[in-house]
């Protein structure tokens, strides 16, 4: 029923999508400028119809139809009702659909807030997005359809891998789509404002909100995977560079580049195709990072249930959207007036677009180098965190130094006035450093130079504010931001510099003594839950000299459905530092292996974050209230 | 002439990427070392865990059958398969060396003083480098080989009764 239900709906959404394709360029051929009702209706129409089918997975989510091959394959009726409704999202078709109401969504909404732009940009835009969900629409039906029917009807669903069963996770792909399928709007924007010849300051007037939107989704988004890495992977880190996460940070890289430059755009008027790059490129990632972790080309501790079917597809799609946009952006380019002050404002923001540039292209290259070894010299090659961490921490450095030179300069030209205190800055920064040295014992050379690094952008970040308040035109949004970069940073360095990990077997009853700390395995219990048993240990951390007395309870969950073993770790999360303690059993043993971490400032790199993407959203307002 | 090159360029570029990632998606991407089996080891070098010396392609050619052990004090499941590394021990065709995975030298002679030494021969790892040679990827793991240094069978995870049943009738056998 349901399953009928959904196909039909997204056979309608199809002849819509066609019809306002057609419509629109119907519109472009008799050069009318005018976006009619009907246009708009006909979109409306195609947000609710998409929503509404996403509604309908939902209920079979939720009433666990097995009559749908995706409910039968991601749930099961003992899942609680939060993590059924997550399932919708937690699989490929479902989240597809997502996808679609999205670039639908989108599509309306900037039809709508863009009323006094030229017509014809409205409706290539318009166009392009249509194209852009008419190819996935395809790919949900021909390939992906989350209605598929299943015969005989299964009993039970086979359930939803337990480490996706966790509140961060039930949210985390929700805002990444918003953050990766938002990104197709200004995608269309740019291929439109070519095709109808409008450029420049206007251009970038309409689609700046709608790149900090999916900045701030892809920035949150990021965060909320990187948590319950931290929470559920149990190995106490909240980032390995491993090709999905990859694959969300290149959009990020290319987002942060574009919003800065349309900045330049907007002032200035100038790196008009440098931002039409900027948008393409943005999307284009997107969708070879969708390609990449779909498509199962590379392995990934992500296990996504992989079918090369679906990766002929996506990049069937992908080839035709690069080709075309690249062709289309070679028939319109001209080569601009670059000739800036040096020492400006939008030389530094070059600067920032080349650092991005710079990591985009080291992150992009060791997450598809894998492939390329493989197709043509036949060798299996893995990348991992100590590439990028050479390649990427000594430049980090300059880029920090850069960040905290750069919103100090102004537009056009500058003039190097405040070089002293600068200076007074810089001292200041290796001064803290150096005591941080003294508190913490040494640490390594570059590690010296990251946080003074970021201490010096901290330092003159907080001048910024101090300076700027004193204006009326404060710009606070860049002064968070950046100051949450530098601290982001800073815990990140000392975090890395300052935390502990040791690795130990014990029994019930037995004692570790590391540094100041004893571990006691006090006793295990057997407890049982609705959809899992679990076996949680009791363990007593104490600590003399810091009078610290916590006790940590990390389990080993048995799951039946699917039958799975899941080790939850244990975390005391704290001001300045977190405990956090993972148990896993040995067979045939009465040992258990256990995990001790302390990792200090855990809790304010989290709160960077938040901090940083709060920056966007300040920018947002007051860009909407400037309107208004 | 200069820009129409750069496009050329750009096109190629992509074509060639698209393409790469074409035949990318009909290949294997798990990694998996168990094609490993049947293929010849060479250019051994392992270091010797206490002594100056390197254990190579000569050493390990003197005996009939090799099981190189791949172990560490701090994995789990090496100290659950280490009554079966001290049965095989007792094997009078089979010589085993122990290598020691990014370990600790105190805590390695620890553990073998506390569960016994089953190993003949003992080498270390300490910055697990040499041990990717042998198409190790996680421990411990096994590799059971003979003197012409042909990797006989290979065993991922911690040997068990079935695993040193087989390994005793592939010694004996010839």
């Amino acid at each position: 029923m349901l399953s009928n239900l959904g196909n039909i709906i997204l056979f309608l959404n199809a002849l819509i999508t066609l019809s306002i394709i057609y419509i629109s360029i119907q519109k472009i051929k008799i050069k009318d400028q005018v976006v009619s009702k009907n246009i708009y209706q006909l979109s409306l129409f195609q947000s609710t119809l998409i929503i509404s089918s996403f509604f309908i997975l939902v209920i079979g989510f939720v009433t666990s139809d097995f009559s749908m091959i995706t409910v039968y394959q991601n749930s099961h009726t003992l899942k609680p009702l939060i993590y059924k409704i997550s399932g919708t999202w937690g699989n490929h078709e479902g989240s597809l659909l997502l996808w679609l109401i999205i670039l639908s969504l989108f599509s309306f909404l900037f039809l709508v807030y863009n009323k006094s732009r030229p017509g014809n940009f409205r409706i290539y835009t318009l166009i392009v997005q249509n194209i852009l969900i008419l190819g996935f629409l395809f790919f949900l039906l021909f390939n992906s359809n989350p209605f598929s029917a299943i015969s005989p009807i299964p009993k039970e669903g086979l359930g939803l891998n337990p480490i996706l069963q966790d509140p961060a996770l039930a949210i985390h792909p929700p805002l990444l789509y918003l953050g990766f399928v938002g990104s197709s709007i200004y995608f269309s924007a740019a291929i439109a404002s070519m095709l109808a010849n409008y450029p420049g300051k206007l251009f970038a007037q309409s689609i700046k909100n709608w790149v900090l939107i999916s900045w701030w989704f892809q920035t949150v988004g990021i965060l909320a995977g990187s948590i319950w890495a931290y929470y559920e992977l149990g190995w106490g880190g909240f980032w390995f560079w491993d090709p999905v996460e990859n694959a969300s940070l290149l959009p990020w890289f290319a987002m942060t580049a574009l919003f800065h430059s349309l900045l330049v755009l907007e002032k200035r008027n100038l790196f008009y195709f440098w931002v039409i790059i900027l948008c393409i490129l943005t999307f284009i990632l997107c969708v070879t990072g969708t390609f990449l972790v779909r498509s199962g080309i590379l392995n990934s501790v992500h296990t996504f249930a992989s079918d090369p079917s679906r990766g002929i597809y996506i990049l069937f799609f992908l080839s035709f959207l690069i080709l075309s946009s690249v062709f289309i952006l070679f028939k319109k380019f001209q080569t601009g007036n670059y000739k800036i002050n040096t020492n400006s404002k939008e030389t530094y923001i070059l600067v920032n677009n080349w650092f991005m540039i710079f990591y985009l292209i080291t992150v992009l290259l060791g997450t598809i180098y894998p492939i390329f070894t493989e197709v043509l010299t036949n060798h299996k090659v893995s990348v991992g965190p100590p590439f990028y961490n050479t390649v990427i921490i000594p430049i980090v450095v300059l880029f920090l130094i850069f960040m905290s030179l750069g919103p100090r300069t102004k537009w056009i030209k500058d003039r190097f006035q405040d070089f002293f205190l600068l200076i007074k800055l810089l001292t200041g920064s290796i001064l803290v450093n150096f005591f941080i040295v003294i508190f913490f014992k040494s640490y390594s050379l570059l590690s010296n130079l990251i946080i003074i690094s970021s201490l010096f952008l901290i330092f003159s970040s907080l001048l910024d504010l101090i300076s700027s308040l004193k204006r009326t035109n404060t710009d606070f949004s860049r002064v968070i931001s950046h100051l949450s970069f530098g601290f982001l940073i800073l815990f990140i360095g000392l975090n890395h510099n300052f935390s502990f990990e040791k690795d130990f077997n014990l029994k019930v009853g037995e004692k570790k003594k590391i540094d100041d700390y004893t571990v006691e395995f006090e006793d295990l219990k057997l407890e049982n839950f609705k959809n899992y048993k679990a076996v949680v240990g009791n363990f007593k951390i104490d600590n003399n000299k810091k009078k610290l007395n916590l006790s940590l309870n990390p389990e080993i969950r048995i799951y039946q459905q699917p039958s799975t073993l899941t080790y939850e770790a244990s975390i005391r999360t704290g001001i300045l530092k977190d405990y956090y303690l993972t148990m896993s059993n040995i067979d045939r043993s009465d040992y258990y292996n256990i995990k001790f971490q302390k990792k200090p400032f855990m809790l304010w790199i989290w709160v960077s974050v938040i901090l940083i993407s709060a920056g966007g959203l300040v920018r947002l307002f007051k860009n909407e209230n400037k309107i208004s | 002439m200069k820009i129409k090159l750069v496009k050329y360029i750009v096109v190629i570029f992509f074509l060639f990427v698209i393409s790469v990632f074409f035949i990318g998606l009909k290949k294997d991407s798990i990694y998996n070392t168990q094609g490993l089996v049947g293929q010849k080891l060479t250019e051994i070098r392992i270091d010797h865990f206490s002594e100056k010396k390197i254990i190579n392609d000569e050493d390990l050619k003197k005996s009939k059958f090799t099981l190189i052990n791949f172990w560490a004090s701090w994995c789990g499941p090496c100290r659950e398969e280490h009554s079966f590394l001290i049965k095989l021990n007792e094997e009078k065709n089979l010589r085993l060396i122990g290598v020691n995975f990014k370990d600790k030298k105190n805590n390695a002679l620890k553990f073998l003083n506390e569960l016994g030494n089953p190993y003949d021969d003992l080498a270390k790892d300490e910055l697990g480098k040499h041990s990717i040679g042998f198409g190790i990827y996680g421990i411990p793991e096994s590799i059971l080989i003979n003197n012409n240094l042909i990797i006989i069978k290979k065993f991922v995870g911690p040997l068990n009764e079935n695993d040193l049943n087989l390994i005793k009738e592939t010694i004996n056998s010839k």
